[in-house]
């Protein structure tokens, strides 16, 4: 692949291409590869598949003949958008060219998910990978599918899965859609990730009615493992076994119901009514993990690869063509959940919980009782050869001879058409600075609370509490802080610090900058627990890549987020892109989700949002300007979006991390938390509200600039009794503004001179919103 | 002589590591038994973890009971050996009857992860020696069928024997009846828990280290025995 973003699991691109109809229609008998050469003319389905004219013309020439039906599986899938990235491939590109220069990535582009040294011979995989268009259909088990699919991909990389996050957008809270969307969804992420014992960290959560009909469910899994553990998904060695382990494969998310009801299965059998929904079994997929990780250890597995989105026939090419050899498979071999599905049916199917292994020969037997103990089928389906053909029989007949890199790695390329839309520039004059202001100590107070019990600011706990965050006893920071943390070493406190950032209104603003805005915030919430931020993942969700001003959004996009990185100095280790995230033509805001991972040398000096403690001097970090483009304040007070976002300051976010990073490492803070929506305003009553402990603050200008301008590059600190006048040479040092805003103490957040507010009111206010909404 | 408990892993069983590393933390020899051996390895106690054995299908714990290993674990209890079910191993316990009462889906209907405070109403048992009788404690709840149920008959006589091990003290969070949080056997040997007190051994990854004292209580018990 050529930039990261890899090809296999997950479903989230075209629905077209994540559901594509079966190639069987109207054939009878099996088609085999010598019928294929026989019959030249006859007509196939490659349309329905989701395969243009040109395309299918292209798998003609690369075969010399028509496809069988089951090599038109195979390249319908393949050549899907959400496989093969045709649309966005060309521009990924940009996260390699303009990588910085680093030495901690141990595998980046093109695997299952990037590895990232972090130290003491350790490494953490990590990626985030989206499930929208599922999760919309049928939301318990599109979330839950999304959840399963990103573990195996960490799984895939040797490394054992230690925590999940999710970036979560809806349609307007009070929307009754959502309120049939939402529950499901996080009661998915629930039944998943809870069953399969992996802490959920942190994550996103926001409404827009730009994602109604098309909620946004992103993934996200990190994984640890020793250096010498990282597996590769390939396939080499003539002779060794490709062994399918896990889940039997059935009919699910195969096609449309539409396309089920057709008569692909042959003769309107009943087994052809099933719907399209991928079902987990988060039972199973917690077998496969340990499964697989007692495999790795015994040193059993020459190669890897999860089954995700085009389940086997995905697994197959890319691991023979990144093996660079030939594979010949028995499809017959594959165990069925229901024995009327057909060869290309099989290839094609999205059934959950399963991997593939490449084996030696000699290896089998253990491999093989190994699973035994963990109650996981394994079954010997093929062989690696030599021969660089993947070669497929169904019952003794031929009915796949292609060259693997054709499916996997020579799909079609699209640089398509891209162009700034003409109503960018009415959005950009409507400036947010002409809007009306609250004057009054009394206005401003109410402006505080509503920005407060809005949907996106409001406490979350009503969905987190849905979630484990302690199974495996390494969790140190999760929901409502910056970043989530885990312990790594039990012994040196090494651990990892993860958050997720994305703000839609920036970038539906400005692109490139929202998308820089969006690295940035993940950046500092990284900074702000004390990590330093090592690497970045993403994920990329658009509307249709063929509106030429979605493609605009797109390209501008990745190009802030490609610029960004290498002005921050962390690479891009691999993502995911959604497009068609639309209903007619409206589509959704460009919405870049951004994950930044960081490490803690020792995760003892973690340092939370909370105001623990009385006594401890409020300081702001960074400069305050009059931003309010795009802000919460102006989609609470006023229904506004329009005007430019904050500015980019990516040295000064830079020098900010530098500061707070330092300043974690002396133990000179008992709190500190990164400003973003709702500013200082919503910094401070989370601050206030996670320590129950409340401040008195002088502001000095403008109040109502200073509290609810977003502009970037700040934090808010709580500086321990006796720090003070090291932590202002510290920020001295770094040249980051630093304005001592009051103190820590009592039980009443005051702005002097203005209002003050008791923390019970502001805590009613705060946590009232969700349960009010969802029950 | 240092105390050896073993901890049981089924399936599905996603504490039992964290159960090890507070056995391990207090001073114990955590000692890994699988499901499907019939072996205690001669243990001192035995604790049955958190998870979702065999993914809780058919209903929770309903499987594990049958499991090789409850074979082994069942005539032990019965003879006295110091046995704590925690959440799913609560569940497991009650189906294998070697607790009155049964788990059902919380109040809300949906899975519940908060701290909680916890009173200790009886602090006779071999888990909870360490306690003082009506102390407070924080520990973890996390679990969607969390709700206790007993018949009335049941519940009076629990009450009447001091067989409530510890009730929730900062409101009822699952709707369990009578707010009991753990029952004990009338032996006091076994007893189980719907909160985990291993994520409550370190104020680094919980809400404290208040759940020590059960894994500290085992070890002074069972090397006074």
């Amino acid at each position: 692949m050529s930039a990261g973003h890899h090809s296999s699991p997950g479903t989230g691109a075209s629905p077209a291409a994540a559901h594509p109809a079966s190639p069987r229609a109207g054939t009878s008998p099996q088609d085999t590869v010598a019928r294929a050469a026989a019959t030249p003319a006859q007509p196939q389905p490659h349309a329905e598949l989701g395969l243009t004219g040109p395309e299918y013309a292209r798998i003609t020439d690369v075969l010399g003949r028509r496809p069988t039906d089951s090599e038109l599986a195979i390249y319908s899938v393949m050549w899907s958008e959400h496989c093969s990235y045709k649309s966005s491939r060309l521009h990924l590109r940009q996260f390699a060219d303009k990588a910085p220069p680093t030495g901690v990535l141990l595998a980046g582009m093109g695997q299952n998910a990037g590895v990232v040294d972090i130290g003491q011979g350790y490494a953490v995989t990590f990626k985030i990978e989206s499930h929208n268009h599922p999760s919309y259909v049928e939301p318990f088990q599109g979330a839950a599918t999304g959840v399963g699919g990103i573990v195996r991909d960490i799984l895939a990389m040797g490394a054992r899965p230690v925590a999940v996050m999710d970036a979560l957008r809806f349609g307007p809270a009070e929307a009754p859609d959502t309120r049939r969307v939402l529950p499901g969804v996080v009661g998915g992420i629930s039944f998943y990730g809870n069953c399969l014992g992996l802490p959920n960290i942190g994550g996103e959560l926001a409404f827009d009615p730009c994602y109604s009909g098309n909620p946004l469910v992103n993934a996200l899994c990190i994984g640890v493992m020793r250096h010498e553990d990282l597996k590769v998904a390939s396939a080499t060695g003539t002779g060794n076994k490709v062994v399918l382990l896990g889940s039997t494969t059935g009919p699910d998310g195969i096609g449309g119901a539409s396309v089920l009801a057709s008569a692909s299965f042959g003769g309107g059998g009943e087994s052809a009514k099933r719907p399209s929904v991928q079902v987990g079994d988060p039972f199973m997929e917690k077998l496969l993990v340990e499964c697989c990780l007692e495999l790795y250890a015994a040193g059993l597995v020459v190669g890897v690869q999860d089954l995700g989105a085009a389940g086997v026939a995905c697994a197959t090419t890319e691991l023979a063509a990144a093996g660079a050899v030939g594979m010949r498979v028995a499809l017959d071999a594959v165990p069925l959940r229901d024995a009327g599905l057909g060869p290309a049916e099989i290839l094609m199917s999205e059934s959950q919980e399963r991997m593939m292994a490449i084996v030696a020969p000699a290896q089998v037997e253990r491999f093989m009782s190994i699973c035994a103990r963990w109650d996981v089928r394994a079954t010997v389906i093929g062989e690696v050869t030599d021969t660089g053909r993947l070669e497929m029989t169904w019952h003794g007949e031929q009915v796949v001879d292609i060259p693997p890199g054709s499916a996997a790695d020579e799909g079609p390329q699209y640089d398509r058409p891209a162009h700034r839309p003409a109503s960018q520039d009415a959005l950009r004059a409507d400036d947010a600075a002409a809007l009306g202001r609250p004057r009054t100590a009394a206005r401003l107070r109410a402006a505080l609370l509503s920005v407060l019990a809005s949907p996106d600011a409001a406490d979350k706990t009503w969905v987190t509490e849905q979630y484990d965050r302690y199974v495996r006893g390494d969790t140190v920071l999760a929901m409502p802080q910056d970043a989530g943390v885990i312990r790594v070493d039990e012994r040196t406190g090494l651990g990892v610090a993860l958050a997720t950032d994305g703000n839609g209104r920036f970038c539906r603003l400005d692109p490139y900058a929202g998308t820089q805005l969006a690295l940035a915030e993940a950046y500092r919430n990284v900074a702000a627990t004390g990590a330093r931020p090592l690497a970045v993942t993403n994920c990329l969700n658009f509307g249709s890549p063929e509106d030429p001003a979605v493609m605009w959004q797109f390209t501008e996009a990745v190009r802030g987020l490609a610029d960004g990185c290498l002005a921050l100095g962390v690479p891009v280790t691999g993502g995911n892109v959604s497009f068609y995230n639309q209903t007619g033509s409206a589509a959704i805001h460009p919405t870049p989700v951004v994950g930044v991972l960081g490490v803690h040398d020792d995760v003892r000096r973690r340092v939370p949002i909370g105001f623990g403690q009385a006594g401890a001097v409020i300081v702001l970090l960074g400069t305050t300007a009059p931003e309010l483009g795009g802000s919460l304040w102006a989609q609470v007070a006023h229904g506004h979006l329009g005007g430019c976002p904050p500015a980019v300051r990516l040295g000064a976010e830079h020098d900010l991390a530098a500061v707070l990073i330092a300043a974690a490492a002396r133990g000179l803070l008992a709190a500190a938390h990164d400003l973003s929506d709702g500013g200082l305003a919503v910094a401070l009553a989370e601050s206030c509200l996670a320590g129950r402990t409340g401040c008195r603050v002088t502001l000095p200008g403008d109040a109502f600039t200073f509290l609810f301008s977003e502009s970037a590059a700040r934090a808010v600190t709580a500086v321990l009794p006796g720090a003070e006048t090291e932590f202002a040479v510290l920020c001295g040092e770094h040249g980051v503004p630093a304005t001592v805003l009051g103190a820590t103490g009592g039980s009443v957040l005051e702005v002097t001179g203005s209002f003050a507010i008791a923390l019970d009111e502001l805590a009613a206010v705060h946590q009232g919103t969700l349960p009010g909404l969802f029950g | 002589m240092t105390v050896r408990v073993g901890v049981i892993t089924f399936p599905g069983s996603l504490d039992d590591h964290d159960a090890r590393r507070a056995v391990s933390r207090a001073g114990g020899i955590a000692v890994p038994l699988w499901h499907g051996d019939r072996d205690l390895k001669g243990v001192d106690a035995v604790i049955l973890p958190g998870g979702f054995s065999y993914g809780d299908y058919l209903r929770c714990g309903a499987i594990a009971r049958f499991a090789p290993v409850m074979a082994e674990l069942v005539p032990a209890a019965m003879a006295g050996l110091p046995v704590l079910g925690i959440c799913n191993g609560f569940q497991i316990l009650c189906e294998a009857h070697l607790l009155p009462g049964a788990l059902t889906r919380n109040k809300g209907r949906r899975f519940v992860n908060r701290d909680v405070v916890l009173r200790i109403d009886n602090d006779r048992t071999p888990w909870t020696g360490d306690f003082g009788a009506g102390q407070e404690i924080t520990v973890v709840l996390k679990s969607g069928e969390g709700a206790y149920v007993a018949d009335s008959a049941t519940l009076a006589q629990l009450a009447a024997r001091g067989q409530i091990l510890a009730r929730y003290a900062s409101g009822n969070p699952n709707g369990s009846a009578a707010a009991i949080a753990g029952v004990a056997s009338e032996a006091g040997n076994v007893v189980g828990l719907m909160p985990h007190p291993e994520h409550a051994i370190d104020p680094l990854t919980g809400p404290g280290a208040d759940g020590l004292g059960f894994f500290a209580s085992i070890l002074h018990a069972s090397a006074a025995a």
